[in-house]
């Protein structure tokens, strides 16, 4: 997919205009949030859960490497397939060769970040291969041509009769009077037509939420039962999934479900939770042929031992997102590429390198309510505002703004020439407020601040000058 | 409080405090001192260095950083009305490496940082300052307060002993106000938005005033309030809590109300 994270002041400013979009973001605050607080009342130990959590990643971190090779040796002995990708050309490349080995046509598709990091959809239809969506959200928005604008909601930022007015396009052969007013409806009508599509689908290809090391397997959540059909029924299920998502034994994956679905949705499981282990075995009803997971990197490895390691522990629940006043504010898409929201703004600039992704971690208040909500307890704010120090190393950020700092830290560090200056600033800005005590127009950089507010003028005399007038004690 | 010496406190007035509203830093003595400690306004104070810090230089910050320990480390007690400044001096131990002396000369000083107002309930025990004002009041809980140094209650618990204050919930009184320093010029369009989003649900409480613990946030605050045209006055806390509130509230007090 086309990057526009260098948009980004564009890209926000034109989702803060867009009346639909508006709309359909409000469902976030509503949804997501009341929910996900029930959901953590509710369970005496959730904190201390998120801390065994936190703790599981992080010791999964510091052994990657061991807990990988045990993963693939028990898959193997399932009787299944792991290939190693360091890219997402890679990783690409390896599912193509698959499905054209198998002389595929059609592949169904389980919600997968993994896959719309790597944009296999494109590849694949470069290939000659039809891709199908099956996740609700995910059908719709590659009937639109879109991409997912949240990770675990990726249709979040369409309502109900946008969504209405694309099966009518789509869906040609239906009755066109048909009702399509309520959710039920559509997910009605979505269900009947990939029915066809997952009966016709030749390879299956899922994400994956955890890989087990204990046992070989993986493991997906779900709320519509779509990740069953997709990988149960084809020919070859393949799995695509990122280094990070491995985990010791299955009992460690439990702790991490405790967390996953409260954070994310405020169930306390997801509907569906598919553990797969290996291909269909003789005697077994159903299940796939065979079973490939395609391990990917894609510039992982190099985050570890980094001050970026931590950011591996995200188990993409969306929580920080749902919560972050600057996602409520412009939705996914404005962040440019696959991963929206506060774990976006630390991530992106790792994946696709912070020259292009340099307002990600800068469009954040740094209000720490991301942190707050992370089951994992990744401290976003710190990893934005390490970014923004490597960004300030290499002088990418404006050269007005790296001024404007060096300037004002050049008086700050001299105590009588700031006490100059903020007397100067005091005067010069009673005077700007005039009768009214408020400023409504600042020119240079202070014109952002009035463009959308007031600038209370100064009371009077500085603080310091006022203390030292009345014989306070300084020192 | 019995006979013992009372504690000395360096009052760390804050830049905009320092600038924009003098009678925050005159109410903050008042109460510090009420809750039975010596003020002293160390003059070589200037930022806490949160503009660099957050702007990812830490060359300046550490300077700074260096500037404000060897300036207040020989207090009892730094105290700011501030959440985000005294939130900053909580990072300072960050910028220096393991062997670094001034790191544990920057833990030191963490120790004896605090927020006005958590200083009051959680250090000096204070349940009430005796403070004085008629009206309905909403509190915004400001972020770095709220989430980096747990200031929630303790102003909530002053407040309620208010004689003639009712206090109304702010709903979503945890969410940001969109000011986030240089976030408010960097993102102006952005901060707008949450501001005006924030100014909805505060006008929705049908409280008089505003109140929060940060002058960066009520000055966004009231900024966008005035130019919706509200009627709503804001102050920080310490003002009504010191019984100071009797003067112009926060970009009030000019002759005309318009612009």
């Amino acid at each position: 997919m086309k990057i526009t994270s260098p948009a980004f002041r564009e890209n926000a400013t034109r989702a803060l205009g867009d009346r639909t979009l508006q709309k359909a973001l409000k469902n976030i605050e509503k949804g997501f949030i009341a929910k996900r607080i029930q959901a953590a009342e509710a369970l005496p130990e959730f904190e201390r859960l998120r801390d065994a959590a936190r703790e599981l990643k992080t010791h999964v971190l510091g052994h990657l490497d061991l807990y990988l090779e045990a993963y693939e040796k028990k898959v193997v002995a399932a009787g299944g397939h792991v290939h190693w990708a360091e890219s997402a050309e890679d990783a690409r490349r390896i599912v193509a060769d698959i499905c054209e080995r198998l002389g595929a046509k059609t592949v169904t598709k389980g919600k997968s970040m993994i896959t719309e990091e790597i944009a296999l959809n494109d590849h694949l239809e470069a290939e000659g291969l039809i891709p199908v969506e099956t996740d609700l959200g995910e059908y719709i928005i590659q009937l639109r041509g879109e991409h997912p604008s949240h990770i675990v909601a990726p249709a979040v930022h369409l309502t109900k009769e946008q969504v209405a007015g694309d099966f009518r396009r789509v869906h040609t052969h239906l009755a066109a009077e048909r009702d399509l007013s309520e959710p039920v409806t559509l997910l009605g009508e979505a269900r009947t037509v990939l029915r066809e599509k997952f009966l016709a689908a030749d390879v299956g290809i899922t994400g994956a939420n955890f890989l087990v090391a204990e046992t070989g397997t993986s493991i997906i959540v779900t709320n519509e039962g779509n990740g069953d059909l997709t990988q149960t029924l084809p020919k070859a299920h393949i799995v695509v999934a990122s280094i990070e998502k491995v985990m010791p034994t299955l009992e460690d994956v439990d702790t991490m479900l405790r967390v996953l679905a409260r954070s994310a949705t405020g169930q306390e499981m997801s509907v569906y939770t598919t553990f797969s282990t290996g291909p269909r075995r003789a005697g077994d009803p159903d299940g796939p042929g065979e079973y490939h997971v395609v391990l990917l990197d894609n510039g992982r490895s190099a985050m570890l031992g980094t001050e970026f390691e931590e950011m591996l522990r995200c188990i993409r629940c969306g929580a920080c997102m749902n919560h972050c006043p600057v996602f409520q504010a412009v939705g996914g898409h404005a962040y440019g590429w696959v991963y929206p929201g506060p774990m976006g703004s630390v991530l992106t600039p790792s994946l696709i390198g912070i020259d292009a992704a340099g307002h990600l971690p800068n469009a954040s208040t740094f209000c720490g309510r991301c942190e707050s909500v992370c089951p994992v307890r990744i401290p976003l704010p710190r990893m934005m505002r390490a970014w923004r120090t490597r960004e300030w190393e290499r002088a990418l950020n404006p050269a007005s703004a790296r001024r404007g700092i060096g300037l004002w830290a050049f008086v700050a560090a001299r105590p009588r020439l700031y006490r100059l200056a903020a007397r100067g600033a005091a005067l010069a800005l009673r005077l700007l407020g005039g009768g009214t005590r408020r400023i409504g127009r600042l020119p240079f950089f202070a014109a952002g601040w009035t463009k959308m507010r007031d600038l209370p003028a100064p009371e009077g005399a500085t603080f310091m000058d006022q203390w030292k007038a009345r014989g306070g004690r300084g020192a | 409080m019995t006979s013992a010496p009372r504690p000395r406190v360096a009052l760390f007035v804050t830049c905009l405090v320092d600038l924009f509203r003098p009678t925050v830093g005159f109410a903050a003595v008042k109460l510090i001192e009420d809750a039975g400690c010596e003020v002293v306004v160390p003059a070589a104070q200037t930022c806490c260095g949160q503009p660099a810090f957050n702007a990812g230089d830490r060359k300046d910050a550490t300077e700074l950083a260096k500037k404000v320990i060897a300036t207040f480390e020989g207090y009892d007690f730094l105290v700011a009305p501030s959440g985000s400044c005294a939130g900053m001096i909580h990072h300072y131990p960050s910028l220096f490496a393991e062997d670094d002396p001034w790191k544990a000369r920057a833990e030191t000083l963490v120790a004896r940082s605090h927020e006005l107002i958590s200083f009051l309930t959680d250090v000096r025990g204070i349940t009430a300052t005796g403070a004085r004002f008629a009206g309905s009041v909403t509190y915004h809980d400001s972020c770095s307060g709220l989430r980096e140094l747990g200031v929630r209650a303790q102003p909530r618990t002053l407040l309620s002993a208010v004689e003639g204050l009712t206090l109304t919930e702010l709903e979503d009184s945890d969410v940001c106000c969109g000011f986030g320093g240089t976030f408010s010029v960097k993102y102006p369009d952005l901060s707008g938005a949450i501001v005006d989003k924030k100014a909805e649900k505060i006008e929705a409480s049908g409280a008089a005033t505003l109140l929060a613990g940060d002058l960066g946030c009520l000055m966004n605050m009231a900024g966008r309030l005035s130019r919706r045209g509200s009627k709503i006055e804001v102050r920080h806390v310490a003002e009504v809590l010191a019984g100071m509130a009797d003067g112009p509230a926060i970009g009030r007090g000019g002759k005309g109300t318009g612009r």
